[in-house]
């Protein structure tokens, strides 16, 4: 086979990448560096501004907000999804493909329906209120709709059943010889877990951490419904500068950064990884 | 594992788990056969909500579209992302470079793609609508496809193609009489998975289909009336929209075992 070149069987692919992938994505790259015209147009002077001006107070503080949550959501589907995955791995091995099917089953429906659900349970008139009154609580709950809480709630929720795959195939390869050596070295249950288990699933935890921290980051669709109009994460900022600011060299800035952070995240969690297998050969 | 897992308490945290995942759905699937349509009371089962859908001419046009765009992307995206498969697969020098742009638009966030999608159509002066969410589409389908395909690949026997080009067939007619055959399940599970990609997309169809009323898709008219608040029509909508993604990749998940990207 190796005289054979396949290369005309990748060039419809390739060239649609290219045209509809890869330029688009310069032109975003080159756009950050120049000047925004006076009437929302672009005009073509190299300027720093754009990217000076994402570090300005104002939009590092949305910065810092938008980091704060895609974080708490990512730690909070960590841990649901870390015991998911470790309860999954502990039933007899024939359900356990079952039960991992209907955990990643809810992810294949769409983002906004499942957004949306969480809107049915958590507005004024939702479920959550009328099972607060059904249990005779007559006082004014407090808003759950429009809050922070709402939209960490709305990301874990779309991002958990991702975190249950990640940590559970490292769980699945666990030899379980392993865990009980440690046990009949003496160490306890609990011991055993922290020393020995979570050190050695720690690429699927990372794994999911990231994803779910990278897709939340950016994400616009969940602040703009689940935090109601005024909530504003670094997605709904670019959504802005292009839909309604036209301030479109702004928005390319901002993306930059976004994929800045997302590529820096993804290189630590290879690097990461990487290091955590060479560990594991060089021990064995 | 289970050496050291407390039964019960496992139990209790796949109980916990499952609650979560799959509460929220379904009382959406619920409340869409409520007859009154209000979420804090059951007046009696009824369908009509499905009715009301079906007489609601923005959602049956929206419909249309996210048909017409699925249908068309994912025809392009299984063409372009199964001979993509093949050819880097028969290739037995990986290139680095070449991986990370197959890659790409797996990870690349929606939102980035979207905006380099509009400024790229509007420098370029093209009037946007259908079409240019269908030349979108294709980017990440195609993708999921080439990687779908690509894992079959790896266990393809391919010194069936070595003795069907000694035995003097053109490569065209090796991968249509040989390579196509074998894996045509594995298309059609990747083809399967791009349809229900494309009809869900809502960020890249949001910015590519430019402000016309007769190009917006199902996911954008969702995303419209969602904003509005809750109503029993979204919720049947909401169900249809389930189902079918649901239906469409338990299928592409039966064809295709193991296949499907990130399992």
């Amino acid at each position: 086979m190796q005289d054979r070149k396949p290369l005309y069987l990748m060039t419809p692919a390739l060239a649609w990448l290219t045209a509809f992938m890869v330029i688009p994505c310069l032109l975003i790259l080159a756009l950050a560096f120049f000047r925004r015209g006076l009437y929302g147009g672009i005009e073509y002077t190299f300027t720093l501004e754009n990217l000076a001006l994402v570090f300005d107070p104002l939009y590092a503080g949305i910065f810092l907000k938008s980091a704060w949550i895609a974080g708490l959501a990512a730690l909070i589907a960590v841990i649901i999804g870390y015991a998911a995955a470790f309860a999954i791995a502990a039933a007899p091995s024939r359900q356990q493909p079952i039960l991992l099917f209907f955990a990643v089953l809810p992810f294949w429906s769409n983002y906004l329906v499942r957004t949306y659900a969480w809107i049915v349970l958590l507005n004024r008139e939702g479920l959550i209120t009328g099972l607060a009154r059904w249990l005779g609580y007559d006082a004014e709950l407090p808003r759950l709709l429009y809050t922070e809480g709402a939209v960490v709630v709305g990301l874990v929720y779309n991002y958990l059943p991702f975190v249950i795959l990640a940590c559970y195939a490292p769980l699945s390869r666990l030899n379980p010889e392993i865990a009980e050596a440690s046990r009949d070295l003496g160490a306890s249950g609990w011991t055993t877990f922290r020393r020995v288990v979570l050190p050695m699933t720690a690429p699927g935890i990372a794994t999911g951490f990231v994803f779910v921290f990278v897709l939340s980051i950016g994400n616009f669709v969940t602040p703009a419904l689940l935090g109601g109009g005024q909530f504003q994460m670094i997605g709904n900022l670019v959504y802005a500068q292009f839909l309604t600011a036209n301030d479109w060299p702004f928005g390319a800035a901002l993306s930059m950064i976004l994929i800045a952070i997302m590529m820096g995240l993804l290189t630590l969690q290879t690097f990461a990884t990487e290091r955590a297998s060479g560990a594991k050969r060089e021990g064995s | 594992m289970a050496s050291l897992a407390n039964p019960r308490l496992m139990l209790v945290i796949l109980a916990a788990v499952f609650a979560f995942l799959y509460v929220p759905i379904s009382v959406l699937v619920a409340l869409s056969f409520n007859e009154g349509g209000l979420p804090t009371a059951w007046t009696g089962f009824s369908t009509k909500w499905y009715g009301e859908l079906l007489r609601n001419g923005d959602i049956m046009s929206a419909a249309f579209n996210t048909l017409v765009v699925a249908l068309v992307s994912t025809a392009l995206a299984t063409l372009f992302g199964s001979l993509l498969a093949v050819g880097v697969e028969i290739r037995r020098r990986k290139g680095r470079f070449l991986e990370t742009i197959i890659f790409a638009p797996m990870i690349i966030p929606d939102i980035v793609l979207a905006i380099a999608l509009l400024s790229f159509f509007s420098l370029l002066n093209v009037t946007m609508g259908l079409h240019t969410v269908i030349l979108s589409h294709v980017v990440f389908n195609l993708a999921f496809v080439c990687s779908v395909v690509r894992a079959r690949l790896k266990t393809f026997d391919w010194s069936i193609v070595e003795a069907s080009t000694d035995l003097g067939a053109s490569m065209p007619v090796t991968l249509f009489r040989i390579v196509l055959p074998v894996m045509l399940p594995a298309i059609i599970a990747g083809a399967l998975l791009a349809f229900t990609l494309s009809v869900d997309e809502f960020i890249i169809a949001f910015f590519t289909a430019g402000a016309g009323r007769d190009s917006i898709t199902l996911p954008m008219q969702i995303f419209a009336m969602i904003r509005f608040g809750v109503t029993p029509e979204i919720n049947a909508l909401a169900t249809i929209v389930m189902a079918v993604s649901v239906v469409a990749l338990t299928l592409s998940q039966r064809l295709n075992r193991g296949g499907l990207p990130g399992q």
